[in-house]
């Protein structure tokens, strides 16, 4: 748990077997704004939390477009589960700030939605109702199956939005801020959610987050972004047992590291 | 909860009491004037409810009300797709929008009547004229308001066009095509009943002038009420589509 400082330039992807994602070398510029991050390379084993820790505005929600496919980088190259990637994976599922629950749809409907797209992978009709029947059940709304998104409270809605994400039985969910329009309570509910139903599905997390300890209770490792433009600053393993709050000194200890870290690259 | 019923009711009830009072002061004023009164216009209404007649009228007006609301969504719904997707075609067209949107539809009758002829035509035009509108502009709000991780969430289901229009962007934009629909319902029923005056043989507007012209003034009186009652029920249940489809 002791926390090295790596530059970017350094850090090794892991073995391309064991990695799902891969990025060497990334940069990305906006029309008009000028260069958003830079010379980013990281990668993301199986099953691994990855935190991407930084400050609003630091380019860390669009570092994680590019890793989803979802915009192509100016240069550098993405690989998910060892080939290139061009478009989002179907083995690859988002989770937003807002629910974005579609709100014509039931909730059973909408944590199904788009498995039947001509881009999935096939499915029977029957397979996908159990997989969102288990998605629902993982995050405790079983029974809401009828139930319209107005009707929802906002941390119901971000369990459904998980849901959403967990029935497409990913390899690697990408989550932005996924809890930070939450009341503290619900947050920190969600946190420990997020973390057992993706160790029951076997996925990995790359969690976008400017919150220090919602990475320390979450993440199996931290990387620090920062500058202008962006770039991985710094890179800290969490080598704890969930649930972490059983293990205040070593948490303090670290978020002590990143606080220095942060002044210092400020 | 019997209040919320009750005060309604007596809110009628005093409308009801001040037009007998009103028709009767008029009454003495001009004796023809009694026909206007509640009890002769509650009779009038009875034998009409009762007859075929007022029934034709209504049913044709209401056809005419569906073909004009039709029409309008037609052309408005792509349209104000169009105005809330392309930035360019909406700053070209907004001012000649806002611009026609502010003329009355019934100014345009003398050239429908000259460019379509007499009958149904001219008001299927005065009628859509009239809808386009509120639906045109109420669709291209709701496509600038599509939540944009809805189009994200889609992207990242590698959805195809196709997919992307018929479950994300339909859908997304209906409440407020329904919003549209529920303001083109009232200008429509407005219009209507003056549109009808005009080159056509019946209709709730020809009932009108048909009832001024017998000099049957307690029908006119039980048309007027016949008017405002589906006016309200037309709007009622544009209401609950709307309601019905969000869920709320």
């Amino acid at each position: 748990m002791n926390a090295p400082a790596v530059a970017p330039s350094v850090l090794a992807p892991a073995p391309a077997s064991e990695a799902v994602l891969a990025a060497r070398d990334l940069s990305f510029a906006h029309p008009g704004i000028g260069t958003v991050f830079e010379g980013v390379s990281l990668s993301i084993r199986r099953r691994e939390i990855v935190a991407l820790l930084g400050s609003s505005g630091c380019g860390k929600s669009t570092l994680l477009r590019v890793l989803a496919g979802l915009a192509q980088p100016a240069h550098g190259e993405v690989r998910f589960l060892d080939a290139p990637l061009a478009e989002p994976h179907p083995r690859s599922a988002l989770v937003f700030q807002q629910p974005s629950l579609l709100p014509w749809l039931k909730l059973a409907d909408n944590v199904g939605f788009g498995l039947d797209f001509a881009h999935q992978p096939r499915s029977d009709g029957a397979a996908r109702q159990a997989r969102v029947a288990a998605a629902l059940e993982a995050v405790g709304l079983a029974g809401r199956e009828a139930a319209y998104p107005a009707q929802l409270s906002g941390g119901m809605a971000q369990r459904a939005a998980l849901a959403r994400a967990l029935a497409r039985e990913p390899e690697l969910l990408f989550a932005d801020e996924p809890f930070s329009a939450l009341d503290a309570i619900t947050r920190a509910e969600m946190q420990a959610l997020l973390v057992d139903v993706v160790h029951r599905w076997h996925s990995a997390v790359l969690l976008v987050t400017h919150d220090i300890d919602e990475a320390l209770l979450v993440a199996d490792r931290i990387l620090l972004m920062g500058g202008s433009p962006g770039r991985v600053l710094r890179e800290w393993t969490v080598d704890l047992p969930h649930p972490r709050d059983a293990h205040p000194e070593a948490l303090t200890a670290l978020r002590l590291a990143i606080l220095g870290a942060l002044r210092h690259s400020s | 909860m019997v209040l919320n019923l009750l005060l309604p009711l007596a809110g009628l009830l005093a409308a009801a009491l001040l037009w007998a009072a009103g028709a009767g002061w008029l009454a003495g004023v001009t004796p023809v004037a009694s026909a206007f009164a509640p009890l002769a216009t509650g009779e009038a209404l009875l034998q009409l409810v009762h007859g075929r007649d007022l029934w034709e009228h209504v049913w044709l007006s209401l056809q005419r009300v569906a073909v004009g609301l039709l029409i309008a969504l037609v052309l408005g719904v792509p349209l104000g797709v169009l105005t809330g997707l392309s930035a360019g075609f909406s700053r070209a067209t907004t001012p000649l929008f806002q611009f026609a949107r502010m003329i009355s539809p019934l100014s345009w009758m003398p050239i429908a009547v000259m460019v379509l002829g007499v009958g149904d035509a001219p008001v299927y035009f005065l009628l859509a004229f009239a809808a386009v509108w509120p639906i045109l502009l109420n669709t291209a709000a709701g496509v600038a308001q599509l939540d944009p991780n809805w189009l994200l969430l889609a992207r990242s289901l590698s959805a195809t066009r196709r997919e992307t229009i018929l479950r994300v962007i339909l859908p997304g934009i209906t409440a407020h095509i329904l919003t549209g629909v529920r303001l083109a319902i009232g200008i429509i029923w407005i219009v209507l009943v003056p549109a009808e005056m005009l080159g056509v043989s019946a209709g709730l507007g020809y009932f009108i002038l048909d009832a001024r012209d017998r000099l049957a003034y307690s029908d006119l009186m039980a048309a007027i009420l016949v008017i405002g009652a589906l006016g309200y029920l037309l709007d009622h249940a544009a209401r609950s589509l709307h309601r019905r489809w969000l869920h709320a």
